[in-house]
C-alpha cells in the first residue's frame, strides 16, 4: 500500500522537476484526448510544441508571436505570483487587464491627433493605474469588510467586461468607423502605437515591461523585506503575525501590483497587438495566466519559462487548428489538463512516497 | 418607457426560474463546504453539466435522461478535483480553479455539434386544484418539476444536516477533521461523497440553464453562475433556507433587470447586465460579518500520519 510521508521542506530536486514532468504526462493526456477527436496525436503534439519553432514555412512568422503571446502572460502572471505566494487570491486579473487597457486607451484617445511623445507615457501611467483602481476594489472590501477576495476579484471581470461593451459601442468608438463597434485602431495613431521596437521580432514595450517585472519581483522576493513577509505570510500566517507583519497592507500590496500589471498587460495589447478597444479583444490571458503562474511555481524566471510555454501552445493550437482542425477548444482543454498534472505531481515534492504493507488496524 | 408592462406575478413565476440554476449549484456546494471543503470550480461543474445534459436529452429526446447525465457528468469531473485534493493533497483553491479552466474547455469541447440545436421541451407540472387559484396559483404551481426538485432537495439537505446521523458525521469531519479521525470516521471517504453530491447538484444547475432557462446550448453559457453560487453559500452563512432565499433574491434581480431593459429603461443595457453581479458584490460585503458561521475547517488540508 502506499503511504505519504510530509517532508520537512518542500524537496528542491522535485520542485524544478514536476512542472516538467507535468507537461509530459500532459503531452499524452493530450495525445490521447486527440486521437480520441480522431486526429493522429504524434503529429497534433508535433504541430503545437515542435512546428511554430523549427517549421520551415510557419517558424518565420510563429517565432516572433512566441513573444507577443508570452509577454503580457508573463506580466500578469508574475504579480500574480506574488499574492498566490501569500495566499492572497486574484483570480480577476481578467478585469484589471480589461480596465487597464480601458484607462490607458481613453487617455490616449483623448488626444488624437496630437503627436506629443508624452502621450504613450501617459497611456501606459494610466494603464497602470486602471488595473490597480480595479484591484483595490477587492483589497479595500478585502481589508474594511473581510468580503472574500476570491469572489469578488472574480464577479468584476464580468462587470469588466460589460463596461468593455459598453465603451465599444459608446464612449470610445471610433466617430469615423462609420457606426461599427470598437475604437480607432492605434496603427493609425504613431504617438500611442506600442509598435515591434526591432522589426519581425515580436518584441513591443509590453514584452520589455514583462523582463522588468520579473526581474524586479526576483529582487523584491530575495532582497526586501515585503518579499521575506509575503513568502512568511504564505507559508505560516501565525509566524507572520508574531514577525510584525501587517496582513492588511500586505493584501493591498498584492492585490494591488497584481492589478497594476495586468492592467499595463491590458494597455500594452489594445496598443499593440490587438490594436484597438472592441467588444472581445481581450483573450483570457488572465485566466491563463493563473496557469502560467503555477507552472512557473511562482517563481519569476520559473514564470518566465511558464510563460514562453504557455505561448507556445496558443500558437502551436492556432497552427493544429489550420493544419489539423483540430478546435480551439482543445487547446483550452489541454490548458486546463496541465494546470490538473502540475498539481496532481507537486505531491511528490511536499510528501514523500512510501510503500508499506498494510496494517490490520 | 412603459414600466406597467411588467406584470408582478409573472416576474414572480420567472425569478422562481431564474434562480433555480443558482439554487442547485449552491445547495451543493453548501454540502460540500460543510464538510470542510472549498470547491472553486463550481463554474466548471455547471458548464459540463449544462452540455452532458444537453447532449443526451438531444440524443435521446428526453430530457429526464439529459438531466440524470449532467448529475453524473458533474459528479465525474468533481472526482478529479477529489482525487487531487484527498488523495494527491493538493491546494483546494488551485484545484478548483483549475476544474473551472478545464471544465469551460473540456464543454466546448463537447458541444461543438450541439450549436444551434434545439432540445426537447420539458413538459410543466400542472399541480391539481393548487394551480387553479386564482392568482398564485398559476405562479407558484406550473413550473417545471426541477423547481420543485430544487426546493425539495433544499429541505433534504436541511433535514440531513440538522437530523441525520450523516449529517452530524458530514459537520464533525467540516468542524475538526481530526478529532473526527480519532474518533474513527472515514474523513477522505465522506469528503469524496459530499464533494461528489456537490459536483452531481452542480450538473444539474448547469443541465437546468442549457435545458429549461435559455434553452440552448452556447459556450460559456453559463457566465458566472457557479461563482454566484459560491457567493450565495457565503451569503446564507452555511444555513439551507437561506440559500433558498439569496438564490431568489438573485433570481429577482436577473429578471428585474431583464424585464427593465425589455421595457427601455434609459439606463444602458451594458450597465443593467452587470447589475447581477454588483449586487451579488454588494449583499457579499453586507453579509459578510457572520463569517464565524463557516466550517472551521473549511479549505485546510487533512493528511493522517497514521
Amino acid at each position: 500500500m502506499l503511504r505519504l510521508e510530509k517532508r520537512p521542506s518542500p524537496s528542491k530536486m522535485w520542485t524544478a522537476l514536476t512542472p516538467i514532468l507535468a507537461v509530459i504526462l500532459t503531452m499524452i493526456a493530450g495525445g490521447v484526448l486527440f486521437w480520441i477527436l480522431g486526429k493522429d496525436p504524434v503529429e497534433a503534439i508535433r504541430t503545437i510544441f515542435w512546428d511554430p519553432l523549427f517549421h520551415e514555412d510557419f517558424a518565420a512568422y510563429s517565432r516572433p508571436q512566441l513573444l507577443v503571446k508570452a509577454g503580457p502572460l508573463i506580466l500578469i502572471a508574475v504579480g500574480l505570483s506574488l499574492g498566490f505566494r501569500a495566499g492572497i487570491w486574484n483570480i480577476g486579473a481578467e478585469g484589471q487587464y480589461i480596465i487597464g487597457a480601458i484607462c490607458g486607451a481613453a487617455v490616449g484617445l483623448a488626444f488624437y491627433p496630437s503627436e506629443s511623445f508624452l502621450i504613450f507615457p501617459a497611456m501606459v501611467i494610466a494603464g497602470a493605474l486602471g488595473g490597480w483602481a480595479w484591484a483595490m476594489i477587492p483589497g479595500i472590501l478585502r481589508t474594511r469588510f473581510n468580503t472574500n477576495e476570491i469572489l469578488v476579484s472574480l464577479l468584476l471581470v464580468y462587470v469588466a467586461e460589460q463596461l468593455l461593451a459598453s465603451m465599444s459601442l459608446g464612449l470610445l468608438r471610433n466617430p469615423e468607423g462609420r457606426g461599427f463597434p470598437g475604437s480607432r485602431n492605434f496603427r493609425d495613431f504613431p504617438a500611442a502605437h506600442n509598435g515591434e521596437i526591432f522589426a519581425n521580432t515580436g518584441m513591443h514595450w509590453g514584452v520589455v515591461a514583462a523582463f522588468i517585472a520579473v526581474i524586479f519581483v526576483y529582487i523584491l522576493l530575495s532582497r526586501h523585506i515585503l518579499g521575506f513577509q509575503i513568502r512568511v505570510a504564505g507559508q505560516s500566517p501565525k509566524a507572520a503575525r508574531f514577525a510584525g507583519v501587517n496582513p492588511n497592507r500586505l493584501i493591498l500590496f498584492c492585490l494591488g501590483t497584481s492589478g497594476a500589471l495586468a492592467g499595463l498587460a491590458g494597455l500594452f495589447e489594445v496598443s499593440g497587438p490587438a490594436g484597438q478597444i472592441s467588444i472581445d479583444f481581450n483573450s483570457g490571458y488572465g485566466f491563463t495566466a493563473i496557469i502560467v503562474a503555477f507552472l512557473g511555481r511562482l517563481n519569476p524566471i520559473g514564470i518566465l519559462l511558464a510563460g514562453l510555454l504557455m505561448a507556445l501552445t496558443y500558437i502551436g493550437g492556432e497552427l493544429a487548428q489550420l493544419m489539423l482542425g483540430l478546435p480551439s477548444a482543445a487547446i483550452q482543454a489541454f490548458q486546463g489538463m496541465l494546470l490538473f498534472f502540475l498539481l496532481a505531481v507537486d505531491v511528490l515534492s511536499n510528501y514523500r512516497i512510501k510503500f508499506s504493507r498494510s496494517e490490520g488496524a | 418607457m412603459d414600466l406597467s408592462a411588467i406584470n408582478p406575478l409573472i416576474l414572480v413565476a420567472s425569478l422562481m426560474v431564474a434562480a433555480t440554476p443558482i439554487l442547485l449549484a449552491a445547495i451543493g456546494e453548501l454540502v460540500v463546504e460543510k464538510a470542510g471543503i472549498l470547491n472553486l470550480g463550481v463554474e466548471g461543474m455547471m458548464i459540463t453539466g449544462a452540455i452532458c445534459g444537453f447532449a443526451i436529452a438531444v440524443e435521446t429526446g428526453s430530457p429526464f435522461w439529459g438531466f440524470i447525465a449532467a448529475a453524473v457528468g458533474g459528479a465525474l469531473l468533481s472526482l478529479v478535483f477529489a482525487f487531487l485534493t484527498q488523495y494527491l493533497l493538493s491546494n483546494q483553491v488551485a484545484t478548483g480553479l483549475a476544474l473551472t479552466l478545464f471544465g469551460l474547455g473540456l464543454s466546448s469541447l463537447l458541444g461543438q455539434k450541439y450549436m444551434g440545436v434545439k432540445p426537447p421541451s420539458t413538459s410543466k407540472l400542472d399541480i391539481p386544484f393548487l394551480s387553479d387559484i386564482p392568482g398564485i396559483g398559476r405562479v407558484l404551481f406550473q413550473h417545471d418539476p426541477m423547481v420543485y426538485f430544487s426546493i425539495a432537495l433544499i429541505a433534504a439537505v436541511w433535514l440531513m444536516l440538522k437530523y441525520s446521523r450523516i449529517g452530524l458525521v458530514l459537520r464533525a469531519v467540516g468542524e475538526n477533521h481530526d478529532a473526527a479521525h480519532a474518533l474513527g470516521y472515514k474523513v477522505v471517504r465522506i469528503r469524496i461523497g459530499a464533494i461528489a453530491f456537490g459536483g452531481a447538484c452542480a450538473g444539474l444547475g448547469g443541465a437546468y440553464l442549457s435545458l429549461i432557462r435559455v434553452p440552448q446550448w452556447t459556450e460559456g453559457m453559463t457566465a458566472g453562475a457557479g461563482w454566484i453560487a459560491l457567493a450565495i453559500v457565503v451569503f446564507a452563512s452555511w444555513r439551507p433556507w437561506r440559500i433558498l432565499m439569496g438564490a431568489y433574491l438573485f433570481g429577482g434581480v436577473t429578471v428585474l433587470q431583464l424585464n427593465l431593459q425589455a421595457a427601455g429603461l434609459a439606463i444602458p443595457v451594458e450597465y443593467l447586465s452587470m447589475s447581477p453581479y454588483l449586487i451579488t458584490i454588494i449583499v457579499l460585503v453586507i453579509i459578510n460579518r457572520s463569517t464565524q458561521s463557516a466550517p472551521a475547517e473549511l479549505g485546510q488540508v487533512f493528511h493522517a500520519s497514521h
